[in-house]
């Protein structure tokens, strides 16, 4: 493979199921080293995708080179070079987690003893050398996924797929994973993740790649992605009426833009124009602080993130998930001020502030 | 960072990976490892789960008292002779094609895990897995056979024949076995998941009774008898009856006649079928 080539190189791939298609001229390239976040509702052909590049899975046209091998042509070459976890912990649940690993070794020919020493530091270096002799089946969520994560490193590989790979874990069992991703990442790890959660490809992905019906949407890093969606909203409802122009002059200070009020409701929104994650919640902090010594009282504040469905709504002008509406004013992706508010959210704010 | 290569040498194992087997002996030596290792597994779950191998052993002897004792007295055997020594033929011929469970809920288990796709996913060869499988099967049904032997000889079954045919008959019920197992293999890898395997198994019970190893088929109705003297089992069955020197030999049709012919041709044709099916669909995984 060519020095900083790319390692995963998919051109014009179609999948057809007997109903449905699946893939439709999918198009990627994920340069080495690098993370690339395939996001999108189910259906929207990203496993698909995933299980065609990791050899999984005939297709019906196009081509897919990973780390520089044909998936067709030379799939038992791609194989030793790639590490693949599912929506599943895919792990043997009767074995241990020393058993389940020294077994993926062998079967990558690393002889009983090399699968045994590589067993060994996978296990210490999940924080799973203390379970590694018990059963599966005793093992956390978090902890599945973690060795899981591990079998998929045995032959360090050159690129991983990740598809979904936090669905159905607890707050803490993301974050484990997460950080093993991330570690991963670090020592030089072409990733291809797949995921629902627009969080999930934000902490992880240099890149995302929104596929909708089989085909890619959109592109680009989380920023100019979120950007293009709109950022994060700043929404508020104040307690007295009349202080609104007053609460509204402080917030545009904070967030460096106008904000929209509604009187009827005594809400203010404002978009934040911060894009990191944690600089949104320091303009949360702010907000609340410059209120605070403006002596206006606030009823309800909350930062509002762009939902997956919201995403969709603006790039799509359909909203997620198979059922086919057509979307208000079919909005073109990049095209004007984010002005739909979801009815159900504006719904709710009105309840609070009655 | 140079290359991938270059930066992920730190944690890459030692020389052996990555290597594919050149020519014909390789690939086979390859394929036995590899087979040998999913073996393994199987047979580390019988050391960890006990019980497991001990419910499967269970059955076949709850079934030598239920239909020896419970529905024995109540039982004719044409020709003459004792109900029992009629009997113990067709409960292993049953247990044998019963096991075809247990390779089903397996297979279908670990493809709906994600495990299959594992595997699918390592370069490993692509035989191993359900060759891997089905030579733990075996051992297990060697196992199931053994304690239904025993089990026959303590409530009065005896091998009348030679040691030969003694041995004789014990290979073809391990042939009948390993002809099913191809069946769950590639049923299992149909099956979206264990409920579909266990409708499946609740198909086999009535198949295993339309046949001679509890009844006669001469005393059924016309059609059925006729169905069930070309039940594979059957021919496994009336054989291994011939061979042990058992009553209830019998039937003037040609497939009653040809039992030892049958006993053979029907499970090679079955595993003719079923092992390229099983391989193709393993390999395909269109799940």
């Amino acid at each position: 493979m060519a020095p900083n080539g790319p390692a995963i190189v998919a051109e014009g791939l179609r999948k057809e199921y007997r109903q449905t298609r699946a893939l439709e001229g999918f198009d990627l390239t994920v340069p080495e080293g690098s993370v690339c976040g395939l996001l999108g509702p189910n259906g929207a052909g990203k496993t698909t995708a995933v299980r065609i590049l990791s050899t999984l899975l005939e297709f019906d046209g196009g081509r897919a080179e990973v780390a520089g091998f044909d998936v067709v042509r030379q799939a038992a070459q791609v194989r030793y070079r790639i590490g693949v976890t599912g929506q599943h912990a895919a792990v043997d649940e009767i074995l241990t987690g020393r058993q389940n690993l020294e077994m993926f070794g062998r079967l990558y020919h690393l002889g009983a003893a090399g699968a045994r020493r590589r067993a060994d530091e996978l296990l210490e270096r999940f924080g799973l050398a203390g379970t590694a002799g018990k059963s599966v089946k005793h093992y956390s969520g978090g902890m599945r996924r973690r060795l899981d994560l591990a079998a998929s490193l045995i032959m360090a590989p050159q690129v991983l797929f990740l598809d979904e790979p936090t669905t159905g874990l607890d707050p803490r069992g993301r974050i484990e994973v997460w950080e093993a991703v991330r570690s991963l990442v670090a020592e030089g790890t072409t990733v291809l993740l797949t995921t629902q959660y627009l969080d999930e490809a934000d902490r992880l992905a240099d890149r995302i790649v929104v596929l909708d019906k089989g085909r890619m949407i959109a592109e680009g890093s989380p920023d100019r992605l979120k950007s293009t969606i709109g950022g994060d909203q700043l929404d508020l409802v104040i307690t007295d009426a009349a202080e609104l122009d007053r609460a509204a002059r402080v917030v545009a200070g904070v967030c460096g833009a106008e904000p929209e009020t509604r009187p009827d409701t005594r809400g203010i929104t404002a978009p934040v124009r911060h894009r990191a994650a944690t600089l949104a919640a320091t303009t949360l902090v702010e907000a609340v602080r410059a209120l605070d010594e403006a002596g206006i009282a606030v009823e309800d504040i909350a930062l509002r993130r762009p939902t997956l469905d919201e995403v969709f709504l603006r790039l799509t002008g359909h909203p997620a998930g198979p059922g086919e509406e057509a979307g208000p004013g079919g909005g073109r992706p990049d095209s004007g001020k984010r002005r739909a508010e979801p009815a159900g959210h504006r719904a709710e704010e009105e309840t609070t502030a009655v | 960072m140079t290359t991938s290569t270059a930066s992920t040498a730190s944690t890459a194992p030692a020389a052996p990976g990555r290597v594919l087997p050149s020519g014909p002996l390789a690939r086979v030596r390859w394929a036995v490892a590899d087979s040998w290792t999913v073996t393994r597994r199987y047979l580390i779950h019988w050391v960890r789960e006990p019980s497991y191998v001990v419910w499967g052993l269970m059955y076949p002897m709850v079934s030598v008292l239920l239909f020896g004792y419970v529905f024995g007295s109540a039982m004719v055997v044409p020709g003459g002779g004792d109900y029992r020594e009629f009997l113990l033929p067709g409960l292993f011929g049953m247990t044998m094609m019963f096991g075809i469970g247990n390779t089903m809920m397996g297979v279908t288990t670990d493809a709906d895990k994600g495990i299959t796709d594992r595997f699918r996913a390592m370069p490993m060869a692509r035989s191993a897995v359900v060759v891997g499988r089905s030579t733990a099967d075996m051992i297990n049904s060697v196992m199931d056979l053994v304690i239904l032997i025993l089990c026959g000889l303590i409530v009065g079954w005896r091998a009348h024949g030679t040691a030969g045919e003694t041995l004789a008959a014990v290979g073809l019920l391990l042939l009948l076995r390993f002809a099913f197992i191809w069946v769950g293999i590639y049923l299992g890898l149909r099956a979206k998941n264990a409920e579909t395997a266990g409708n499946f198994y609740a198909l086999l019970f009535p198949l295993t009774m339309i046949s001679n190893a509890f009844v006669a088929p001469e005393m059924m109705p016309g059609w059925l008898g006729a169905a069930a003297a070309w039940n594979p089992l059957s021919s496994t069955v009336a054989a291994i009856r011939e061979l042990f020197g058992n009553p209830g030999l019998g039937g003037d049709s040609w497939i009653a006649q040809n039992a030892l012919l049958m006993a053979v041709a029907w499970p090679l044709a079955i595993v003719a079928l079923f092992l390229p099916l099983s391989v193709r669909r393993y390999r395909r995984a269109r799940r």
